[in-house]
C-alpha cells in the first residue's frame, strides 16, 4: 500500500460544510435506561406493596391442594395461593401455608372461614364444577371481626351461609331429616327463599335439629306462629272429587324441601327472632292443623288404653275436635294404683265454631268458660272402641247427664278434663267383677271336698261292692231256697186258686139264686114294697102328731080339742 | 504502518450515512453536513458508545422482571396456570417436550444474556481501547446482530397464541407483563446494537492523527 497514488483521489473528496459546533448538555439517550429503571422500579415497589402476609390454614385431609398451584379465592377472586402442604407433627390434619396478597389483608380477621371448594352435585345445585378440571380451590368466607389473625382451621366443606348475605337463621325440630340435606331449598309461598344449612341428630338422639337460612327480606315473613312442613316429594290425594296432586316444585320432589306458612288470619303477628325454634311437620296438612290454637289436656283414664295411640282422634260425635299426642303412666304407689294421663291437643276453634252455629249467638266464647259450663252439664272424655276387629281407640268427648260432677282442674298442668269409664271399660269392668267373684270361691277348698266326697264316695261303692257279694254268696241261695218254696206255695196258692174258682162257681150259682129272689117282679119283692110304702105312711102320720103335737103341746094332756069354730 | 493514518477516519474522509458520500472534513470540532445531502455528518457513529451503554442498562434493568413475571397465562377447562419464562421451560422439560424446552431456554433465556453480556464485553473493550482479538469481536459483534431478531420467539409465540388461542372460558392465553419487559428487553438489545459502532474496534488499531 503506498500513499502516493491515493493523494489525488482525496483532492477530489468534496468537503463537508462545517458549521459551529453545539454542546448536548446531556444525552437523551439516557432517558431510556432512567426510564427502564423507573419502570422496574414501579414493579419491584408493587411486589413488595403487593406481598401479602403469610397464613396458616388447617385441614383434615390435602385432598385436591397443591403447592404452588392450588388458589384462595374470594368470591372467585384469587387474594392467595397455597405455598406449602406440610402435614402436622402429629399427622392428624394437614397445614396449609399460603400467601394472600394484598387485598386479602382485611379479610384475615377472627372469624373469616377456609374452606376447600371442591365439585359438589347435589340435586338442588351443581357447585364447584370448575375445580373438577380446573383443580380444587381454597373458598374463603369473609368475617366481620377486626381481630386479625393469620393461622386458621379450614373447613371440610363450604359454609351453607355466607356471613355477607343478609338474612336470619332458624332452627327446625323435626322427628327425623326425611330426605333433606345441606341446601335443600325452603318455599314461602312455593318461592324459593332459603336453604338448609345443616342437619344434625338431636346429642339425645330423639330428634333431628334443622338449621335453616331464610335470605332477606322474605325472612321478615316468618312470623312468631308460622308453621313449617317437609315439602318433599308429591302429596297425592285421592277422595270423591278426584285425584290432587300437591308439589311445591320439581325441586323438592327430588330432593326434598321445606315450605312454610303463616296462617292468614295471624298474618299481623311479630316476625321470628334470628334463632326461633319451630317444629318441622310432617305434611301441610298436620302443619296448618297445628297452625290452630291449640290447647292441651291430659285425660286421666283408669282402664287400659291398649289400642289407643299417639295421634288417635279426640271425637265430638264424629268431628275430629284434637288428638292424642301423648299416653303415660302414671303409677300411684300410696295406693297402688295405676291412672293413664293421656294428653291430647284440643282445636277449640272447632268446638266454638260448632257452639257458634248451634247457639247462633255470636259473643266471643272463651274456652275455660265455653268448656267449664259444657263439662257442667255432664261434658266429658271417653275411650271409645273405633273398630272392634283392630281394637283401635280413640277418645270420644260426650255428655253424660248422669256422670258425677266433675270439673276441669285449670290448674295443673297441661289441664285436666274430667273422664268417663268408657263402655268397654265399664264392660271390662263387670266382666273382671265376675272373674273376681269366681276368684274368690274356695276352689281349692272345694276341689279338696270334692275329692273327700269322691274318696267316700269310693269307700261307700267298695262296701256296696262287698255287700253284694255278700248278698251273692250269702242271700243268694237262700233266696234260691225261697223261691223254690215259693214255688211250691205258688203251685198251692195254684191248686187254692182252683178251689177257690169252683167255690166261686158255687157262689155264683148261689148268687143266681139270690138274684132271683131279689128281682122286682119277685113276690118277697112286692111284699117288701109294700111293707115299705105303710112304713111311710105311719112315718107321715108320724110327722103329722108331731107336728101337731109342736103347735099343741097341751094336748098331750088336755087331749085333742076340736076346732073352735 | 505507524504514523499513517490507516483509515478514512485517519484521513480526514468522512461517509455520509444517508447517501454516502464521501467527503472531506477538516475542522473536526465543528459540526459538518453532507454537502450534497445535507445530512450531518460523523467520523463515529456520535454518542455511540454512550447511547449503547443506556439501551444495555435499561435492557439489564427489563431482564430482571422479564425474567420474573409472568410471562404467559394459559386457562383452560383443565387448568389455569400463569408460566414466567424459566417455569414454563421447566413445565415443558417436564412434560416431555425436551426439544421445544431447549429452543425455548436457548432463544429467550441464553441468546439474550449471551447478547447482553457481549454488547457489554464490547464497550468495555472499546472504552479500555483493547487491542485484544479485534477480529473475534467484530464477528462476536456481527453474530450478536443477526441472532437480535430471533429472540423475539418468544414473543412471537405469545403472541400468535394469545391471538389465536382465544376459545372464550375453554382456553384463553395471554400475555403477561413479562412479555412487555422481554420484547423490550429485545427490542433494546437490537438498539443497542445498532447504536454500536464496530468500527470503534479497530480504531484503537489507528495512529492518532494529529489535529
Amino acid at each position: 500500500m503506498t500513499d502516493t497514488p491515493q493523494k489525488p483521489d482525496l483532492s477530489d473528496i468534496p468537503d463537508a460544510v462545517s458549521e459551529p459546533k453545539r454542546r448536548y448538555s446531556i444525552q437523551l439517550v439516557w432517558i431510556i435506561p432512567i426510564v427502564a429503571a423507573l419502570i422496574g422500579l414501579s414493579i419491584a415497589v408493587k411486589a413488595y406493596l403487593d406481598r401479602g402476609e403469610t397464613i396458616t390454614i388447617t385441614f383434615k385431609t390435602g385432598e385436591g391442594m397443591e403447592a404452588g398451584k392450588t388458589k384462595i379465592k374470594y368470591k372467585d377472586v384469587q387474594i392467595g395461593e397455597v405455598k406449602e402442604l406440610a402435614i402436622a407433627k402429629d399427622r392428624s390434619h394437614v397445614v396449609v401455608t399460603a400467601e394472600m396478597t394484598k387485598d386479602a389483608r382485611g379479610l384475615l380477621v377472627k372469624d373469616t372461614r377456609f374452606y376447600v371448594v371442591r365439585a359438589r352435585i347435589t340435586g338442588g345445585n351443581v357447585s364447584g364444577l370448575s375445580t373438577l378440571i380446573g383443580g380444587s380451590y381454597i373458598g374463603v368466607d369473609a368475617g366481620t371481626s377486626v381481630e386479625a389473625r393469620d393461622d386458621f382451621l379450614g373447613l371440610e366443606t363450604p359454609p351453607a351461609v355466607s356471613m355477607d348475605v343478609p338474612g336470619r337463621q332458624f332452627v327446625l325440630h323435626a322427628d327425623d331429616v326425611g330426605s333433606l340435606d345441606t341446601s335443600a331449598p325452603i318455599f314461602y309461598r312455593r318461592f324459593q327463599v332459603g336453604h338448609v344449612i345443616g342437619t344434625e341428630l338431636d346429642r339425645d338422639g330423639k330428634g333431628v335439629t334443622i338449621r335453616v337460612f331464610i335470605r332477606a327480606p322474605y325472612d321478615q315473613y316468618v312470623k312468631t306462629n308460622s308453621v313449617f312442613w317437609h315439602a318433599s316429594g308429591v302429596d297425592l290425594t285421592l277422595n270423591a272429587s278426584g285425584v290432587k296432586i300437591n308439589t311445591e316444585s320439581m325441586v323438592s320432589i327430588l330432593l326434598g324441601g321445606i315450605a312454610f306458612q303463616t296462617p292468614q288470619d295471624r298474618f299481623d303477628a311479630p316476625s321470628a327472632r334470628p334463632n326461633s325454634v319451630f317444629p318441622l311437620f310432617p305434611t301441610k296438612d298436620v302443619a296448618l292443623k297445628h297452625a290452630e290454637t291449640v290447647e292441651t289436656y291430659t285425660l286421666v283414664f283408669r282402664e287400659s288404653v291398649r289400642g289407643l295411640t299417639v295421634g288417635a282422634p279426640l271425637d265430638l260425635r264424629g268431628v275430629t275436635v284434637g288428638e292424642v299426642t301423648k299416653i303415660d303412666v302414671a303409677l300411684n304407689a300410696a295406693n297402688s294404683d295405676v291412672s293413664i294421663p293421656v294428653e291430647v291437643q284440643f282445636y277449640p276453634e272447632r268446638l266454638r265454631a260448632l257452639s257458634r252455629n248451634k247457639a247462633r249467638q255470636e259473643r266471643p266464647l272463651d274456652s275455660p268458660g265455653l268448656l267449664d259450663a259444657l263439662v257442667a252439664h255432664g261434658f266429658r272424655a271417653e275411650i271409645k272402641s273405633g273398630s272392634l276387629v283392630t281394637g283401635q281407640l280413640f277418645v270420644a268427648l260426650d255428655f253424660f247427664p248422669h256422670a258425677p260432677a266433675a270439673k276441669i282442674d285449670w290448674n295443673a298442668s297441661p289441664p285436666r278434663f274430667p273422664t268417663v269409664p268408657g263402655s268397654m271399660g265399664e264392660l271390662q269392668k263387670q266382666l273382671m267383677h265376675i272373674v273376681q267373684k269366681f276368684e274368690k270361691l274356695p276352689v281349692e277348698q272345694l276341689g279338696g271336698d270334692a275329692r273327700k266326697s269322691i274318696q267316700s264316695l269310693e269307700a261307700t261303692l267298695k262296701s256296696a261292692d262287698k255287700l253284694l257279694k255278700n248278698v251273692d254268696q250269702a242271700v243268694i241261695p237262700e233266696a234260691r231256697s225261697a223261691l223254690v218254696e215259693a214255688r211250691k206255695s205258688l203251685e198251692e196258692v195254684r191248686t187254692t186258686l182252683a178251689e177257690l174258682r169252683s167255690t166261686l162257681g158255687a157262689a155264683r150259682t148261689t148268687l143266681g139264686g139270690a138274684n132271683q129272689v131279689l128281682s122286682a117282679d119277685a113276690p118277697l119283692q112286692l111284699d117288701l114294697r109294700d111293707t115299705l110304702r105303710e112304713l111311710s105312711r105311719a112315718a107321715q102320720s108320724l110327722r103329722v102328731l108331731g107336728d101337731y103335737l109342736e103347735q099343741h103341746p097341751e094336748s098331750l094332756i088336755r087331749g085333742k080339742q076340736e076346732d073352735r069354730k | 504502518m505507524t504514523g499513517t493514518p490507516t483509515n478514512a477516519a485517519g484521513l480526514g474522509l468522512c461517509s455520509c450515512r444517508v447517501c454516502h458520500l464521501v467527503s472531506r472534513r477538516e475542522q473536526l470540532s465543528a459540526v459538518a453536513h453532507c454537502p450534497r445531502c445535507g445530512a450531518y455528518l460523523h467520523f463515529r457513529k456520535p454518542g455511540s458508545v454512550v447511547r449503547c451503554w443506556s439501551l444495555l442498562i435499561a435492557a439489564y434493568i427489563l431482564y430482571i422482571p422479564a425474567n420474573l413475571l409472568t410471562m404467559m397465562e394459559t386457562g383452560s377447562l383443565f387448568s389455569y396456570r400463569k408460566d414466567t419464562i424459566i417455569s414454563g421451560v421447566v413445565h415443558l422439560w417436564r412434560t416431555g417436550s425436551w426439544g421445544i424446552a431447549v429452543v425455548v431456554f436457548v432463544a429467550s433465556i441464553t441468546i439474550p444474556l449471551l447478547k447482553l453480556i457481549s454488547l457489554t464485553l464490547l464497550l468495555v473493550s472499546v472504552q479500555r481501547r483493547s487491542r485484544w482479538h479485534p477480529r473475534q469481536r467484530t464477528r462476536l459483534y456481527r453474530l450478536v446482530e443477526l441472532v437480535g431478531r430471533w429472540s423475539m420467539l418468544d414473543i412471537y409465540v405469545v403472541t400468535l397464541l394469545a391471538a389465536l388461542v382465544q376459545l372464550g372460558s375453554l382456553a384463553t392465553v395471554k400475555a403477561g407483563p413479562a412479555a412487555v419487559a422481554f420484547g423490550a428487553v429485545v427490542v433494546l438489545t437490537m438498539f443497542a446494537s445498532m447504536q454500536f459502532d464496530p468500527r470503534l474496534i479497530w480504531d484503537p488499531f489507528q495512529k492518532e492523527r494529529t489535529p
